[in-house]
């Protein structure tokens, strides 16, 4: 074997703290290498062509390029060895800046480990062996999880590219957090005006199969080939009958159910439709309160359907689809503000939440877009807005910024002014963030075109006083403490992962955060990419942003898996394991670590022998590590390959 | 007011206070919700939040002159509302014992006089004794007839008992006294170099 070493300078990042002409000379020493160099940038342009014209001059059968982690570059050079005509799995690389370079400054002892690190790297290139990926067919459909704005756009892109789509939100009707919203930042145009249209579209397009209701249970396969199993919840009323008429909402008996869709400020029949616009617009029973799921005693909206749509012994349905690629777009959900006890924790009738407040507003709210407030029905005069409520506020575990509600906190003191003339608005912030597109503009006009009084600090507490409420805080910029007599407090409540938000990453083995956002692939040139090959993120699950960014992540999640099924076959990653038969006593250890159930059990002539799914297996090397006889072995990370590379380290 | 000269912040009493408090001032990103909810804000000349800003910015002799070092009761509401999880109360007692062992009493004075005094008659007595407290306090702040108005009703109200309750083991509370200043000489002893003012020694 004829090997070829680069030694990557990476500027001053690695040749600052790492002498790379001496790692260089060092490795000519290798066995097998034929030929070793420093260059200024491996990735560049010039780098690679110079590995290229390397590997022709020298005629060299596998390169080490010692440089970054090989999650950084190792396609680039994937793709510059198979240009000068090797296999692209005769490259190997060793990461000598993120393990070396960068950690540690004595400049000795970094030369040491780096030739180290490629001394490893030479070892185990001697023992790859070429490997051919084959082509699998892909099922071109996409998977659009969450029918919120991020998730609907996504969904009308794909199917405006031809792609099929299959949507699944697990609320009756599509139209996520922004169906609840009064009017939208910085132009105050109606929330349901602009969203409406959408919601419409989704249900028209012949390319969209919509599943309101469901949840997704179990997925499987990989990129391309997909299997999901879908669970639709039985909303005991058959989807297919109902037109959406309405009589049983107005016959229900049962009027005191928690109103979901206006965030309980008013309560709602135990069987209803969500809101008039609802996608579909199909009416749900809420079988907690129903009295004929509960104890059997009514059946009214039954006696009153005109087309006998209800249907009380429903039960949960189970449909299974197979697509190419997924799409998260679950959005996020409200933090649990009742920590603040100094906010009355819930007690106080007067102290709602933004999104409350938002219901209050709204012309189809449960006050017809009249704001009263819920204790006694006035109307306020004297409104505080309280920011960053579980927001930035380490002390709840809440150290970040939700990013919207210096928005939609300015735009609901517009609303307030517009709403009660003679109304005050009190906005207490931090910081006021608004970084976007004629976003401080608006906060400003908040401001000065309707007088809403900023003052720059916390609220400590609120107290009830008569039948207002006491709110004490401080005006940091006066260096003061100031009191308020609010007829109503409005929380600016933080937002937080949505409710099942790890438990669906599981499902779909993307990584999530500690606070149970999914994780980007790369945070800057990858934000809608995962690191599992087909699983795309759109909006506020990869984190908290407002309507206009989660409806460019929901196109731009909607191009990326339109471009990865343009094709009809993928290339199959051939870094997958497989059984040395003669090896394999059957011991199933390796089927029960699989995590991709990508392993079975196989009869061979009377003996039990496992078997690997290459189209199923994802190279996780679990099998390889557990199985007790070295009979299952992973392809480019053999048994002996790994072997060697401790050796060339144990042996320096 | 004088500008603060920003490169001439003492890092020192950053690290110091920062060190005997076991807290991060850095972390502390001016919310104010510790002014904001502080009893004894009406009292003071800087607000807690501002005065968590200069120990950020190493004002050494603004915050040890505050008045508000003095004024604050270590009620610590500050540190229960403090998102940060700043224990903002700690703080300010670490200051204020920087500025009495600074000599810093200026014009706050009398503080430091009625602290001394309810020390002496805890020593002499093993609990506080409110008569000998306020007679001691009157005659060392020189101020015998202040708040003289208030001593009938409470006589009255039985709130002043002529004699001290003395408790058992008033010998291991004098003790408790003892060591300290025993210890305070060793100190003194220990750093009469760079020390600029030392205490009385009289605690």
């Amino acid at each position: 074997m004829r090997i070829g070493v680069f030694i990557c300078h990476c500027g001053s990042n690695i040749a600052g703290t790492v002498d790379v002409a001496q790692v260089a000379a060092n490795a000519a020493k290798m066995p097998d290498v034929a030929f070793a160099v420093d260059t200024m940038y491996a990735c560049s342009e010039p780098g690679q062509q110079a590995i290229e014209e390397a590997v022709k001059q020298h005629k060299l059968t596998g390169v080490v390029v010692a440089s970054c982690s090989p999650r950084m570059h190792e396609p680039t050079f994937r793709r510059a060895v198979e240009r000068a005509g090797l296999n692209r799995y005769m490259i190997e690389m060793a990461n000598i800046r993120e393990q070396v370079s960068w950690i540690g400054k004595d400049k000795e002892a970094n030369t040491r480990k780096a030739t180290d690190l490629v001394h490893m790297a030479v070892e185990k290139l001697r023992l790859n062996r070429v490997l051919i990926p084959k082509q699998i067919p892909v099922t071109r459909k996409v998977l659009v999880v969450g029918g919120g704005v991020a998730g609907i756009q996504a969904a009308l892109d794909c199917a405006e590219g031809g792609m099929e789509v299959v949507m699944v939100e697990r609320e009756p009707s599509i139209g996520g957090k922004m169906s609840k919203l009064d009017k939208t930042f910085p132009t105050i145009d109606c929330s349901s005006c602009v969203l409406g249209p959408k919601m419409v579209d989704v249900a028209q397009n012949d390319h969209i199969d919509l599943f309101t209701y469901s949840e997704v249970e179990s997925i499987t396969g990989y990129v391309g080939n997909f299997e999901v199993t879908i669970r639709k919840k039985a909303p005991y009323v058959d989807w297919e009958k109902c037109t959406g008429c309405g009589i049983c909402t107005e016959k229900c008996p049962n009027k005191k159910s928690f109103d979901r869709h206006n965030e309980g400020m008013g309560t709602t029949t135990s069987i209803n439709i969500p809101f008039p616009q609802a996608i579909p617009k199909k009416a749900t029973i809420n079988a907690a309160t129903c009295r004929k799921l509960v104890d059997g005693k009514c059946g009214v909206c039954a006696k009153v359907c005109p087309s006998g749509a209800i249907n009380y012994e429903q039960e949960d349905e189970l449909v299974t689809v197979k697509v190419g690629a997924v799409v998260a777009a679950t959005g996020y959900d409200f933090m649990d503000w009742t920590v603040y006890r100094e906010y009355g924790a819930g007690r106080y009738k007067d102290v709602i939440t933004s999104l409350q407040y938002e219901r209050l507003l709204s012309a189809s709210g449960p006050t017809e877009g009249h704001i009263k407030r819920p204790s006694d029905g006035k109307e306020p005069k004297n409104i505080v807005f309280i920011q960053c409520v579980g927001s930035r506020d380490v002390s709840i575990g809440r150290p970040y910024c939700s990013g919207f509600c210096c928005m939609y906190t300015a735009k609901q003191a517009i609303l307030t002014k517009d709403h009660i003339p003679d109304s005050q608005s009190y906005v207490f912030y931090m910081d006021i963030r608004s970084p976007g597109k004629a976003y401080d503009e608006f906060t400003r006009r908040a401001q000065e075109e309707y007088g809403a009084q900023y003052l720059r600090g916390r609220v400590s507490t609120i107290v009830p006083l008569g039948d207002k409420l006491l709110v004490r805080g401080a005006d940091t910029l006066a260096g003061q403490q100031v009191e308020i007599e609010a007829d109503l407090v409005v929380l600016a409540v933080g937002g937080e992962a949505a409710h099942g938000a790890p438990q669906l990453a599981e499902k779909l083995r993307i990584s999530y955060d500690s606070y149970g956002f999914f994780m980007e692939g790369h945070v800057k040139l990858k934000p809608v990419e995962t690191n599992t090959a087909g699983v795309f993120l759109a909006g506020a699950c990869q984190g908290l942003k407002d309507i206009p960014a989660s409806v460019a992540q929901g196109s731009a999640a909607a191009a990326k898996a339109l471009g990865l099924l343009s094709k009809d076959t993928l290339e199959s990653d051939p870094q997958t394991a497989s059984v040395d038969l003669k090896r394999c006593v059957g011991c199933g250890k390796c089927w029960n670590v699989c995590p991709f159930g990508a392993i079975r059990e196989m009869d061979m002539r009377g003996q039990i022998k496992a078997e690997v799914l290459e189209a199923v297996c994802q190279g996780c090397g679990l099998c390889n590590a557990t199985c007790p006889q070295g009979a299952i072995q992973l392809s480019h990370f053999t048994d002996n390959q790994v072997l060697a590379e401790v050796e060339a380290l144990c042996r320096c | 007011m004088e500008p603060i000269q920003l490169g001439r912040g003492d890092t020192e009493f950053i690290r110091k206070v920062e060190e005997e408090s076991r807290q991060v001032v850095k972390k502390c990103y001016q919310c104010g919700n510790c002014t904001a909810g502080c009893p004894m804000s009406f009292s003071y000349d800087y607000t807690a939040n501002q005065l968590m800003r200069l120990i950020q910015l190493g004002q050494r002799e603004r915050v040890l002159k505050s008045r508000a070092v003095w004024m604050c009761v270590t009620c610590e509401t500050c540190t229960t509302r403090c998102p940060n999880e700043i224990d903002v109360a700690r703080v300010l007692d670490v200051c204020r014992h920087m500025a009495r062992k600074a000599g810093y009493g200026g014009v706050f004075n009398n503080m430091r006089v009625f602290a001394d005094s309810f020390l002496q008659t805890v020593r002499w007595n093993g609990k506080s004794h409110e008569l000998g407290l306020m007679a001691l306090f009157k005659m060392r702040a020189m101020k015998p007839f202040s708040d003289l108005s208030l001593a009938p009703s409470m006589l009255l109200k039985g709130k002043l008992p002529y004699l001290p309750h003395r408790i058992k083991g008033r010998s291991e509370v004098a003790g408790i006294f003892k060591r300290f200043s025993e210890q305070q000489l060793k100190e003194l002893h220990a750093q009469t170099t760079d020390d600029k003012k030392p205490a009385g020694g009289d605690k």
